[in-house]
C-alpha cells in the first residue's frame, strides 16, 4: 500500500526526529577523547609500553569494572612515574581518574574501580618524570544486564 | 561524617612498599542520568582523594564522573619512618571524609 | 502386513495396565527432567568473571561492606539486647513461624513490631538491607538449609514452573533448561539465592532477593508482585530449598 510517493513524505516527516539524535556523537566523543589526551600530555607522542592495563576484555556488568594500572619504573628520584591518567573512548566524558605518583609511591600500581558505558578502548597513559609518554590500550566489551528494572524499585 | 573503610598495614619494615586500600561510601551520581520525566540528575561526586604521611603528600587522585559508585582506590607508598597517614576525600556539595592511620615502622 | 490383533482378554488387559504404568512414570520424569541434578547446581558465582569474584571474595573491599557496618551498629543498638549469636539463622530462612511463611526480612519486622514496638523497616530500606545482611553474613559459609514444607514448596515451585508475562517465558524454562548460555552476552546462571542480600553491580548498591525476582519479572514484562506478597515469600522459599546444601555467600556481589 505504501507508494513511493508515500515513502518519500514519510522519510521528510521523520528526518527532523531523526535529526534529534546526534549523528555525529562517535566523532564527538573520539574528539574529546583526543582533546583530553593532548590537554595531559600537551601534544607531546604517546609511546605504547611499559604500561600494563589490567581490564577485563568482556566485563560483568558495565557499571562497576575493576581496573588495574601498572607502570614499569624504578620509582626512583631520578626516575618515577608522575602521573596515570585512565580514559574510555565510548563514556560522555572521556576522564576516569588522573593519579600523582612520584618517588614515595614505591611502585607504579593503581587499582580502581569505573565505569564504562559501551564496548570501546580504555586507554591509561603514564607520565615520567623524563618527560615521556606510554600507554596502554585494551578493547573491552560491555553488555546491557539482561534484567532491568527500568526505574521501578 | 561520611563512611569509609581503609586497609592500612599497622607495622612495616622501613623501606617496605606498602599497599594501602580504601572504599569510600558515595553515589557518585555522574550528572548524565535523567529521571523517568527527563529531567537530568545533578552531578554529585568525589573530585579528590589526598594521601599525607607525617603531613606530606605521597599520593593524590582526581575523580571523575566515570569511577564508579562506592569508589575504590588502591594505590602504594613506601614506609619511610613511624607516624600518621591522613586521608582525605573532597566532593561536590561539600562533601568531605577523613581517615587517619598510625604505622609504626621499624 | 498382518493387521489382525494379537493380545486378548487377560494378556490384553495387562498390556494396557503396563502400558499405562509406563506412561504415568514418563510424565513423571519428563516433569521434572528439567531439573538440575543436586550435584550439577552451581551458584552465581562461578558464572561470574575473575574481577567480579575478587569483589566478593575480599571482605575489605567488597562494596557490601558498608551496609554490614551499618548493619552491625544497629544489631548491637537495636538487637543485641535479646539477640546474641546469629549464627545458623539467616540459613533457615524463609520459614514457617506461627503457622505463617516468613523470610528473614519480614521476621526482623515481627521482633520490631512486636517485641520492641517500633515501627517496622520498608522493604528495601537501608536500615532492613543491613540488617538482613549483617544477620545472613554470621551465617556466611553455612550450607543453606530451610525445613520442607510441602504445602509451600507446590505453591513455589508452581510459581517457578508457571509462564509469565508478554515474554511468556516460565523461570524454569531459562534456570533448569538453559543454564549457561547466553542472554544478551551474558552467562544465564541457575538462579540459586545463595548470597543475598546482594551488592548487585546493576543496581550500584545492596538490594534483598525480593528486588531481583521483581526485576526477573518485569524482565519478562509481568506485573511484579508487590514486596512482602505470599507469592515472593513462597518463590524465594522454593529457589532456597532448591539450592539446600550449597554455600549461603551473603552478603555477595553480582552482576
Amino acid at each position: 500500500m505504501t507508494s513511493r510517493r508515500q515513502f518519500l513524505l514519510l522519510s521528510l516527516v521523520a528526518t527532523p526526529a531523526i535529526a534529534q539524535l546526534d549523528p555525529n556523537i562517535a566523532a564527538k566523543r573520539k574528539a574529546s577523547l583526543e582533546a583530553a589526551i593532548r590537554k595531559v600530555t600537551g601534544g607531546k607522542p604517546v609511546r605504547p609500553g611499559k604500561v600494563t592495563l589490567d581490564v577485563p576484555p568482556l566485563v560483568d556488568n558495565g557499571n562497576t569494572v575493576p581496573v588495574t594500572v601498572s607502570v614499569e619504573s624504578p620509582m626512583t628520584a631520578a626516575n618515577h612515574v608522575q602521573a596515570i591518567h585512565l580514559f574510555t573512548e565510548k563514556n560522555p566524558q572521556p576522564f576516569v581518574f588522573t593519579a600523582h605518583l612520584g618517588p614515595r609511591a614505591g611502585r607504579a600500581k593503581i587499582s580502581a574501580r569505573c565505569r564504562i558505558a559501551d564496548t570501546g578502548n580504555v586507554i591509561a597513559i603514564a607520565q615520567m618524570s623524563d618527560g615521556t609518554f606510554w600507554s596502554d590500550t585494551i578493547s573491552v566489551v560491555v553488555t546491557l544486564s539482561a534484567c532491568l528494572e527500568d526505574g521501578l524499585i | 561524617m561520611a563512611a569509609v573503610a581503609v586497609t592500612i598495614p599497622k607495622t612495616a619494615k622501613r623501606g617496605e612498599v606498602i599497599e594501602i586500600k580504601t572504599l569510600a561510601a558515595h553515589v557518585m551520581e555522574n550528572g548524565f542520568r535523567r529521571t523517568q520525566t527527563g529531567e537530568l540528575i545533578p552531578r554529585d561526586i568525589i573530585t579528590q582523594f589526598v594521601c599525607t604521611y607525617n603531613g606530606v603528600e605521597v599520593f593524590r587522585a582526581e575523580l571523575y564522573p566515570a569511577m564508579a559508585a562506592n569508589p575504590l582506590i588502591a594505590f602504594t607508598t613506601v614506609a619511610t619512618e613511624s607516624g600518621t597517614l591522613e586521608l582525605k576525600w573532597t566532593g561536590d556539595n561539600g562533601y568531605t571524609a577523613t581517615h587517619s592511620a598510625s604505622i609504626t615502622v621499624s | 502386513m498382518d493387521r489382525r490383533q494379537r493380545l486378548h482378554g487377560h494378556a490384553q488387559r495387562q498390556h494396557y495396565r503396563q502400558l499405562k504404568v509406563f506412561a504415568l512414570l514418563l510424565v513423571a520424569v519428563l516433569a521434572h527432567a528439567g531439573e538440575i541434578p543436586l550435584a550439577e547446581r552451581r551458584s552465581g558465582y562461578d558464572f561470574m568473571s575473575r574481577e567480579t569474584r575478587s569483589m566478593q571474595d575480599d571482605e575489605t573491599t567488597n562494596p557490601a561492606l558498608f551496609s554490614l557496618m551499618e548493619g552491625e551498629t544497629l544489631f548491637k543498638t537495636e538487637c543485641a539486647s535479646c539477640h546474641t549469636d546469629m549464627k545458623g539463622v539467616a540459613a533457615r530462612y524463609p520459614a514457617v513461624k506461627r503457622g505463617k511463611l516468613v523470610n528473614l526480612e519480614q521476621q526482623i519486622n515481627v521482633c520490631r513490631t512486636e517485641r520492641q514496638k517500633a515501627p517496622a523497616f520498608a522493604y528495601e530500606s537501608k536500615e532492613l538491607l543491613a540488617l538482613s545482611a549483617y544477620v545472613g553474613r554470621q551465617s556466611r559459609g553455612l550450607p543453606i538449609s530451610v525445613s520442607a514444607d510441602e504445602k509451600h514448596l507446590a505453591a513455589g515451585r508452581t510459581l517457578f514452573e508457571r509462564r509469565q508475562g508478554q515474554l511468556n517465558l516460565a523461570c524454569s524454562q531459562c534456570h533448569d533448561d538453559n543454564w549457561g548460555k547466553s542472554l544478551a552476552g551474558t552467562p544465564i546462571p541457575q538462579a540459586h539465592p545463595t548470597g543475598y542480600p546482594i551488592y548487585r553491580l546493576e543496581w550500584q548498591g545492596m538490594g534483598s532477593l525480593q528486588r531481583r525476582l521483581r526485576n526477573c519479572m518485569i524482565g519478562v514484562r509481568a506485573e511484579a508482585y508487590a514486596y512482602g506478597s505470599p507469592e515472593l515469600v513462597e518463590l524465594e522459599y522454593f529457589l532456597l530449598w532448591r539450592a539446600r546444601g550449597m554455600k549461603l555467600e551473603t552478603p555477595a556481589v553480582r552482576p
